[in-house]
């Protein structure tokens, strides 16, 4: 086994972690840097439940080798709210009932982030297209889709993208 | 009904109030329990599990694993004589003697880290004789099937459940009602048919995880995922022989439950294990593998029916063979069958019935409580048998239904009289929404279009006496604290406990806390968060215990101004005089109460409003015919409608529009009552299309999610709707009845008969998958 020395940003901040070879990016945010937001949900790509954005786009962190992010953006959902703002997408969760465990909620905020950067209008078959790597098993996903067409709607009307 | 009358009415019951954990899990702050921090203390569990579905251990050798260096304990079946299991003490902690299923766990170790501790697990070594297994109820139940548990016999078990020892029979439940051997000659229309309904996984997306430490004591400490803290703390403190006192459970969020997470399944295993490693906590977190096949999985069930109407559609009789697949323990799994055969008329009122429900070891996973409780999976055939009994007589199945469905004052399967019910209005309502009786064109010229619906009851299935408690305290700003022991796993409990105390006591919404992790040192008793009972029980006492909390605050005030407490109120904080008209807020008051004129001394002191519920009216049934008195406190009802299209070029079925209807008793937050029907639709639906535990020699071949499918977002419906019916439940805070679990028990009967309505073809049971209903198509000549 050898160690290394990873530089990367997480949520804005710069930070430097020494690893073994075989930890994911999932276990090192989770056991490094006590961001446990971050979930465990099956440790083999499906679920979606550890899904973050590195260098803008979605992946499930337990398929990403933490040496592989040496100089790469992450954001978790730790990240999403900005000085106790919400993310409009939060919110919007929040408001529509979006939330039932919670065990999925960051890796569905994640994806649903990725989505409106890249599409900030997305179609109801968009959004549900979107999802799909994020399994939820309580809410039917209806509240989570109403969540994120009121978020692209607040962001269009001019509230924080 | 459990109603406090404040004289002001400023409540928050009945209004859709915010999640109040929504904003930590929206922000990632919500603590489960595998994110707890131990430090560097930590040592991490696995399980050596046989390999075989029935064989005799011989020989255990794990010398190789504990030289192994970083290994701090080795356990095996030696180290823990003690019995353990809910209604029926039929396993071990790490089996002794014999596995009887594959992944029955033989050894445990911990490590100071999660590799060293899987490459301790393959020093095991295990020599077995292997047995030939049981694979299917039916035949388990025969004179010729191995003997699973020879000891049956003599397992400790609940007076309700009814053994029989020298079988594999661990539980059989009958009902005597009527004469239905008579009955038949006066049917006009027969419907006789078997059903097979797959074992299925409740697949939470938080996988179970347990920690614990022991220390030099011998007090225990648990954090787990648990939707039972109370029962875990009783149960393995009994099998370990130690005191309740002695052993604490705690437990942070839940990240879904529905019921696997219920009772003790692998808690007992991280506590075993940590007993020989004192002072360091050792953690047990299943892999999604594990999940599928170790943890408790929804039984199967061989079902036959027999059901018979006269002329006028009016149901007759009806004679029911339950064969369910228990597994190789079923500890829990007999209330199931108890559960099945009490609720087997379903929900109608039929003179004449007999039902046999036996639970049968298996050497298959350990089956137990999910979400239904055995409803969903008999419903599955009943609901079929009665669409294809209304077509018989030609009677539409809707109207069917109206005749037959129970209504306040029917006479139940058990003998005993329904309370009151919305059934009936729940039927208008699905079958309006669904638009039943008219049928759109379909999409594209390959697919065909159908309707369905189906009917449901379901009561809590537990002790007659599973109690609850709570307990209200105020801080100096007058803000409220609830302890509850009921668990939120998503149903929002703790949103509604918080609405209830507020709307007793007399506060606002926003002024209430819960007080969380449910810890077992500090909050109230609560059976179990199961049986979708907690709004119903849990609010009874958090009622109560909010009562006591006024009174208590009313005495003091009443005593201050020499007024009667009759004229005194608290609305929103603050306690008010309707006579004179005087305020005073609660802060403050609720901690030092008030000085007596002139320095005389004060009165008062700080509040604590206790309360506790417990059933105190149920009744047994005769072990021979299931007659009795009251069996249950209470059965929610409802009505799910689906509209679905069939591609007849590849059998796939797309669901259009999922209806649900249930009655409540009283919505205390109707957009979490909806909530809790959409999830349920779903998850019903996901059964009803995908899920089924592959099983072969015993073995679950599909134990991921690339091979066990479960409905994402865009396999649900767009168009989901619910409906809430309110006919109060008279010993339910506020008239309230539980809705968790039932919103999934149509589902599948409701989707079958709805791709008779569009194609014509029955399937045996489910999942109706595409290939299997392409299949059906075929040979029913529909397509070539």
């Amino acid at each position: 086994m050898t160690f290394h020395q990873i530089n990367l940003t997480v949520n804005g901040e710069a930070e430097q972690v020494v690893v073994a070879s075989n930890v994911t990016l999932m276990r090192m945010l989770r056991e490094n840097l006590a961001l446990t937001g971050v979930k465990n949900g099956c440790s083999a790509g499906e679920c979606g439940a550890c899904t973050v954005l590195m260098n803008g786009e979605p992946v499930n962190s337990c398929m990403v080798l933490a040496v592989e992010c040496e100089g790469a953006e992450i954001i978790t959902v730790e990240g999403l709210a900005k000085d106790h703002q919400l993310d409009p997408l939060q919110s919007a969760l929040i408001n529509e009932g979006g939330v039932q465990c919670g065990f999925c909620t960051p890796g569905v905020l994640m994806s649903a982030r990725a989505l409106l950067n890249r599409n900030p209008q997305p179609g109801e078959d968009q959004i549900r297209e979107a999802l799909v790597g994020n399994l939820c098993r309580c809410t039917g996903y209806t509240r989570i889709v109403e969540g994120i067409q009121a978020a692209a709607a607040i962001s269009a009307a001019g509230g924080r993208p | 009904m459990n109603e406090p009358h404040n004289k002001v009415s400023i409540s928050p019951v009945g209004e859709n109030k915010p999640r109040i954990d929504a904003r930590e899990k929206v922000t990632g702050a919500a603590i489960f329990a595998d994110d707890l921090q131990f430090g560097s203390a930590l040592l991490h569990a696995r399980i050596k599990r046989s390999p075989h579905p029935h064989a005799l251990i011989k020989k255990v050798d794990v010398s190789k694993a504990r030289a192994l260096p970083g290994v701090k304990a080795v356990v095996t079946g030696e180290d823990f004589p003690g019995y353990i299991g809910l209604y029926l003490q039929d396993r071990y902690i790490f089996c002794r003697d014999r596995v009887r299923y594959i992944g029955d766990p033989v050894a445990g170790v911990a490590a100071i880290s999660e590799e060293i501790a899987h490459q301790a697990v393959e020093l095991i070594e295990v020599e077995y004789e292997v047995l030939p297994p049981v694979l299917d109820p039916e035949f388990g139940a025969s004179a010729q099937a191995p003997l699973l548990h020879p000891d049956l016999a003599k397992y400790v078990v609940a007076n309700f459940i009814f053994p029989e020892g020298g079988t594999n029979i661990s539980n059989h439940f009958k009902i005597r009602k009527g004469n239905v051997e008579e009955a038949w000659g006066q049917c006009a229309a027969v419907i006789e048919r078997k059903y097979h309904v797959p074992h299925i996984q409740h697949v939470p997306i938080e996988p179970h995880v347990a920690t614990a430490r022991v220390d030099e004591t011998g007090e225990i400490t648990l954090w787990g995922s648990s939707q039972s803290p109370f029962a875990q703390r009783n149960l393995i403190a009994q099998s370990m022989g130690i005191s309740q006192s002695k052993m604490r459970v705690i437990a942070p969020f839940v990240g879904g439950g529905f019921g696997c997470k219920a009772g003790v399944s692998m808690e007992a295993l991280a506590v075993a294990i940590a007993s020989q490693v004192k002072g360091r906590p050792v953690k047990l977190l299943l892999t999604r593998e594990e999940e599928f096949y170790t943890a408790f999985v929804r039984q199967g069930l061989t079902a036959y029916f027999k059901i018979g109407c006269d002329e006028k559609g009016r149901l007759l009789a009806m004679e029911n063979k339950f064969y369910w697949d228990g597994g190789a323990y079923t500890e829990y799994g007999v209330n199931i069958t108890r559960a099945s055969g009490y609720s087997s008329s379903g929900p109608y009122e039929v003179p004449n019935i007999k039902t046999d429900s036996y639970c049968v070891y298996t050497n298959h996973p350990v089956g137990g409580p999910m979400r239904g409780f055995g409803m969903p999976e008999m419903h599955a055939g009943l609901e079929q048998c009665i669409d294809e009994l209304a077509h018989a007589i030609g009677m539409d199945a809707v109207e069917f239904r109206r005749r037959n469905c129970l209504k306040t004052g029917s006479v139940l399967v058990t003998g005993s009289q329904m309370h009151p019910t919305g059934l009936p209005q729940c039927i208008e309502k699905a079958a309006e929404a669904i638009g039943w009786g008219w049928k759109a064109a379909p999409s594209a010229p390959n697919k065909r279009r159908g309707k369905g619906l189906a009917l449901m009851w379901k009561a809590p299935a537990m002790p007659p006496n599973a109690g609850s408690s709570a307990w209200v305290e105020l801080a100096e700003d007058g803000s409220v604290s609830v302890g509850v022991g009921g668990q939120d796993i998503g149903q929002g409990v703790f949103t509604v406990a918080a609405q209830m105390a507020a709307a007793a006591l007399g506060v606002p919404y926003e002024s209430v806390r819960v007080a969380t992790p449910v810890d077992t040192r500090y909050s109230p008793y609560e059976w179990q968060t199961v049986a979708s009972r907690l709004t119903w029980s849990m609010g009874n006492a958090i009622v109560n215990a909010a009562r006591d909390a006024r009174q208590q605050i009313l005495k003091t005030v009443s005593e201050a101004w020499e007024e009667s407490p009759n004229d005194l109120d608290i609305v929103n904080g603050v306690v008010i005089s309707f006579k004179t008209e005087r305020e005073i807020p609660l802060k403050n008051l609720v901690i030092y109460g008030l000085p007596k004129p002139d320095g005389q001394g004060w009165r008062g002191g700080p509040v604590v409003g206790r309360g506790s519920f417990m059933p105190t009216y149920v009744t047994g049934l005769d072990a021979e015919t299931g007659q009795g008195e009251r069996a249950v406190v209470h059965y929610t009802t409802g009505a799910q409608a689906v509209e679905l299209e069939i591609d007849l070029e590849t059998g796939r079925i797309e669901i259009l529009k999922g209806v649900s209807a249930f009655d409540v008793g009283k919505a205390i937050n109707p957009e979490l009552v909806k909530a809790q029907m959409e999830g349920g639709f779903v998850q019903g639906m996901s059964s009803a299309l995908f899920e089924s535990l592959q099983l072969r020699n015993g073995a679950v071949q599909n134990p991921s999610f690339v091979d066990y499918r479960i409905a994402t977002a865009v396999d649900a419906p767009k168009d989901l709707q619910a409906y809430i019916i309110e006919v109060p439940q008279d010993d339910g805070p506020w008239g309230a009845r539980g809705i968790g679990e039932h919103s999934m028990v149509p589902t599948i009967p409701a989707i079958a008969n709805a791709i008779y309505d569009a194609v014509g073809v029955r399937l045996d049971g489910p999942p109706f998958t595409a290939e299997k209903v392409y299949l059906a198509m075929v040979d029913a000549g529909i397509i070539q």
